[in-house]
């Protein structure tokens, strides 16, 4: 569905990726792992069209998205969560979800997305109304994945999901992802949470200095003794996830 | 000063503060979207000017159509501004857009010069818009009343627009996060052309009553005009439309009403916008309606 090959990108001077290539199979979920500069986010942000690509090719379904510019990759049935959330703060709950719909011109279909995503987090439902930048930073991150989700994505790409939220919340954001793979949306995860995420993916990429160290399924790397010792050391949010 | 004195010089205040309103919020909103102070954003009520001067002597049209021109006219000039100077360096820093916004302003102005002559040019006023009603005492021209009434439409239409449409919506969004309005598939370029459409159809308006009521048509006409609708902008919060409206409408109320108070200060009349502007600054660099701005 996805295939990157050899994909270099640089900030200035900086080489973020030194070639990398990952292939993103229907139906699955991917997930990056690495520590903080590693090359992730650069990697998903260069899928979505953010930053230049250097060389190397993506190809999205068949369609190269090398030089096109971030709205039309969207419009391809490809959305992006963005780090740190990123909700509209002075729009409303309502209109964030429909900022996500913008190109969704059948009404009835909009409405029955949106009816979803309430039916989903009915946290939600009684602050249709309120902007998005007083809601909690859990609310933020429901509402940042259901904004991506209107737009019907055929790959839904998550930058740390759950990142700075607290551990209750985050299995909630792991539920959330794989409720939305059962419904047949292919995803590509970011996380820094290497133990929960590797749990619930089919394949996974190890990436350390703009290089994939490591991949294989996810089970497989959770238990490989390298993984082990360097990204799931901390146990100490381990009993959360398991249920 | 009389009742009727102080009424009448109300009226005038207003009709100026309502101009000065018109050309702010073509400010506030690239404001809004860019953090981009346009400077070129004044002399596009001397395109519009100039449009509806020949329109209705060279071509000889009737004036609704002349006005209608010089509208559409000034939002394309509005929209190639943005395209060919603004777009180009959108991701450079902020002092560089600054500077060029400067010298949009200068190549307008200049190119007017060198296309059409410095000669001022009186413009002709349709009889609609001529005369004025007597009350008691109290003149009102009949322009007043349009400048007025104009103003309030299109201050409706445009906050209608930004609060209950779907590319207003996405103004809104896209002056707190340009990045991530692009993730939702929305092409941010054209966003950001509509914005610049929109206040320059408001400034072309303002430029065609502007002169009605200061009938000279000339390259530099838009200078002072446009400084001191910045000022409006900054003074009713830059960023918000309705407070540019006001900011206008109390530069123009202050402007007219000190001058009639102390008429030997006329020879300092466009020094109270600048005075009110320092004030401001001073005391409130937010402006009365404005957010807190982030830096």
């Amino acid at each position: 569905m996805l295939q990157i090959e050899d994909l270099h990108v640089s900030y200035g001077g900086i080489k973020a990726l030194k070639g990398i290539s990952i292939d993103v199979g229907p139906g699955d979920i991917v997930s990056l792992l690495g520590s903080n500069g590693a090359g992730k986010s650069t990697t998903v942000r260069a899928i979505s069209g953010l930053v230049p690509i250097g060389s190397g090719m993506i190809n999205f379904e068949g369609i190269k998205l090398k030089g096109m510019s971030a709205h039309k990759i969207q419009r391809l049935g490809l959305a992006h969560v963005p780090e740190g959330r990123k909700v509209f703060a002075n729009l409303t709950v309502l209109e964030n979800l429909l900022m996500g719909a913008y190109n969704l011109k059948d009404k009835s279909e909009r409405t029955r997305l949106m009816n979803q995503f309430f039916e989903i987090f009915p946290a939600l439902d009684n602050k249709r109304e309120q902007l998005a930048g007083t809601l909690s930073g859990g609310e933020q991150q429901m509402l940042a994945i259901g904004r991506a989700m209107m737009s019907k994505p055929r790959l839904l790409m998550m930058d740390e999901p759950s990142l700075g939220l607290a551990p209750l919340v985050v299995s909630d954001v792991f539920n959330v992802i794989k409720k939305i793979r059962n419904e047949g949306v292919t995803i590509l995860l970011i996380e820094q949470n290497a133990n929960a995420a590797l749990k619930i993916s089919d394949y996974a990429f190890l990436l350390e200095n703009g290089k994939i160290l490591l991949e294989g399924p996810g089970l497989e790397l959770l238990n490989d003794a390298r993984v082990k010792a360097a990204y799931l050391g901390d146990t100490s949010d381990k009993a959360i996830f398991e249920n | 000063m009389d009742l009727s004195f102080a009424t009448q010089q109300v009226i005038y205040g207003l009709t100026l503060g309502c101009l000065y309103g018109l050309l702010a919020i073509g400010y506030t909103m690239v404001y809004g979207v860019l953090r981009l102070i346009n400077f070129a954003h004044g002399d596009l009520l001397m395109v519009s000017a100039y449009v509806a001067f020949f329109g209705i002597i060279i071509f000889s049209l009737p004036w609704p159509v002349a006005f209608l021109g010089a509208a559409i006219f000034t939002a394309v000039i509005g929209i190639l501004i943005d395209r060919g100077a603004y777009k180009p360096i959108r991701k450079s820093p902020r002092i560089s857009a600054l500077i060029t916004a400067i010298g949009v302003s200068f190549l307008l102005e200049n190119l007017a010069l060198v296309l059409i002559g410095g000669r001022p040019k009186s413009f002709p006023i349709p009889t609609l818009f001529n005369g004025s009603l007597s009350i008691g005492e109290l003149k009102v021209p009949v322009l007043s009343l349009w400048i007025l009434s104009l103003t309030l439409v299109l201050l409706v239409i445009v906050i209608g627009i930004v609060h209950k449409t779907r590319i207003g919506m996405a103004m809104r969004a896209l002056s707190r996060d340009i990045e991530t309005v692009s993730l939702m598939g929305i092409d941010e370029n054209r966003v950001i052309s509509f914005t610049f459409a929109l206040g320059s159809i408001l400034a072309a308006f303002g430029g065609v009553m502007w002169c009605m009521r200061y009938p000279a048509v000339e390259p530099f006409m838009g200078v002072i005009p446009g400084l001191k609708a910045f000022v409006a902008a900054v003074l009713g919060g830059i960023g918000n439309v309705t407070g540019a409206a006001i900011g206008g409408l109390i530069l123009g109320l202050a402007e007219v009403l000190i001058v009639a108070i102390q008429p030997d200060w006329s020879g300092y009349r466009d020094a109270i916008a600048f005075c009110i502007m320092i004030v401001i600054l001073l005391t409130r660099p937010r402006g009365i309606m404005g957010e807190n701005l982030p830096d």
